[in-house]
């Protein structure tokens, strides 16, 4: 009972703000933009620069061996708070404290339509730090994973030439090949066929073995259930229930009237 | 999970952290680690810039052949308006001027599109920013390693057209290595004064193409300065020839053309190519660092 529990990711009073430019008016007219410029000085809302208050507050504290599941309705602010913590997104005020490095479970940005797939294995891997020997080692078990070849060489033709459930499952697999010490998936159990959606959750289970803390963002309440032991429910920016998965989504489900 | 009774209860969460060695996430790391964290990631830099230039012609049916066909191109192109039409040469001669306007173009082109892909750098890549870690100084860096190789295929257009011309390989052909690697290294500063620039101000994107073709015409392109500056006050001519985009573009032309004598250089040229390197180098890469946890934001 009393086991030392090892906080890997601890956040203090989270705000995540995006700024949009030119958008307050709803009027992109070149008078409009030239008052912003004008108006420099001034407060950020008098610029025309609306504020979009993504996340309002969030604490919560992760410890070592946890599966936390984040539901929410659609722009609740997942997706935003998963980028905080892996310290991409820039906090307005309040911190993230880590144990070593999150990392998003995603390579997509890095990724190349116009490259063949097996360029795109290696500058995917790159991307996330590995090293060239390490993509050495595990390319084959990458495109193996991937099941791109099982239709024929597929894998040095670019993706562009790839369906969209091909491209989703390279993707998948290039994110899925690096081990993490935290690791935030954002709704990638759902790509793919249902074969491979078979072997997409056990990946995660394995990764989540050798990770110390696994976040995963869904709207599928059953791979919640399967997965995590711990869920945070947001709603509007803020942390509106934090507790057991059987509990919260209990919770969630009342609310969604499901 | 409130239920499980915890030694650390009645920690602030800071203290929290500080017990057991977390760190903040996202902060920036110091100038000897960042330094340390971009090499570790040399080979995804490397590969960036490569893959970005295949991906450029992938498309086309001639494919990579643009990559010498496009310089060409435009070497052509400012030949027929400025060579055979305006007649810009005054009095240097044909075998001259040709190759001192193509590789005017070309140098320039190197510094410009550099520029321009930095200003793009973060604020066009928004979306690897927020899914990767990685040193920001990566994404400028790849850009203009891109373009660095980029110019290595105008190089073997530039090579035929100064032996076309009567320009034959000699061995100051060799000081191209030392002048492309001081404007490589201004580049990259530049790009990455751009790139902080513009992840903060992206309108610069639409500016910039405009304070290009400025500096492109005041730093003597098509024309020699001390020729066409001849009857101005002398400081005009000398500070145009003292700009970085001129001195790269004089030293080239000094060691590729056999007609273009070192009585064309303005004097310390050598010291002053570095200098600019030195200088935008360093304080590009010092003024990007300074906001690297700040790039990201929308």
């Amino acid at each position: 009972m009393a086991e030392a529990r090892i906080p890997t990711v601890i956040a203090d009073e989270l705000h995540i703000v995006y700024r949009v430019n030119g958008a307050k008016t709803g009027r992109g007219s070149a008078t409009a933009a030239l008052s912003r410029i004008l108006k420099r000085g001034s407060d950020d809302s008098a610029r025309g620069v609306r504020k979009v208050h993504a996340v309002r507050g969030v604490s919560f504290t992760a410890y070592r061996g946890e599966a936390i599941g984040l539901i929410g309705s659609n722009g609740s602010g997942k997706s935003t708070l998963l980028r905080a913590i892996a310290g991409l997104l820039p906090a307005e005020s309040g911190k993230v404290y880590t144990d070593g490095q999150p990392s998003l479970l995603g390579v997509n940005a890095a990724l190349m339509n116009d490259l063949t797939g097996e360029r795109n294995v290696i500058l995917g891997g790159l991307a996330m730090g590995m090293s060239r020997e390490q993509i050495k080692e595990r390319y084959q078990g990458i495109v193996d994973f991937s099941g791109i070849n099982e239709k024929g060489d597929f894998i040095t033709l670019p993706m562009r030439t790839y369906s969209s459930g091909m491209a989703a499952r390279l993707r998948f697999s290039i994110a899925a090949a690096k081990d993490h010490d935290v690791l935030m998936i954002d709704e990638a159990l759902a790509t793919g066929d249902r074969k491979f959606q078979k072997r997409s959750e056990a990946r995660i289970r394995e990764l989540r073995k050798e990770a110390g803390t696994v976040f995963l963002v869904s709207h599928n309440n059953k791979s919640i259930r399967d997965t995590c032991d711990r869920v945070l429910w947001l709603e509007r920016g803020e942390l509106r229930m934090d507790g057991r998965t059987e509990d919260v989504l209990k919770e969630y489900e009342k609310f969604t009237g499901k | 999970m409130s239920d499980r009774p915890s030694p650390d209860e009645g920690l602030s969460p800071a203290e929290l952290a500080a017990k057991y060695g977390l760190a903040v996430s996202g902060a920036r790391p110091g100038l000897g680690e960042y330094i340390a964290q971009l090499w570790g990631r040399r080979h995804f830099i490397l590969a960036f810039s490569q893959a970005k230039l295949t991906a450029q012609y992938s498309q086309a049916k001639l494919g990579q052949l643009w990559q010498v066909a496009t310089p060409l191109l435009n070497a052509l192109v400012y030949f027929l308006i400025f060579g055979l039409i305006l007649k810009a040469d005054r009095g240097m001669g044909r075998e001259v001027y040709i190759p001192f306007l193509v590789t005017g173009v070309f140098v320039f082109t190197f510094t410009q599109s550099s520029v321009m892909a930095g200003v793009r750098a973060v604020s066009g890549n928004l979306g690897l920013v927020r899914a990767l870690h990685f040193p920001r100084a990566s994404l400028p860096i790849s850009f203009s390693l891109q373009q660095l190789q980029q110019l290595l295929f105008s190089m073997i257009v530039l090579f035929t057209v100064a032996v076309a011309f009567g320009s034959y390989p000699r061995l100051s052909w060799l000081l191209i290595l030392p002048i492309l690697a001081l404007q490589f290294l201004f580049n990259t500063g530049l790009a990455m004064i751009m790139a902080r620039m513009g992840s903060k101000t992206p309108d610069l994107a639409q500016l910039m193409p405009f304070v290009m073709r400025t500096w492109m015409y005041a730093s003597g392109v098509m024309f020699s300065i001390p020729v066409m500056l001849a009857e101005h006050p002398e400081w005009i001519g000398d500070v145009l020839q003292w700009n970085p985009a001129a001195i790269y573009m004089d030293l080239m032309r000094f060691a590729l053309i056999d007609g273009y004598g070192s009585e064309n250089l303005p004097p310390h040229v050598w010291a002053v190519a570095g200098g600019w390197a030195a200088l935008v180098a360093l304080g590009g890469f010092v003024y990007f660092w300074k906001a690297e946890e700040r790039y990201g934001r929308g």
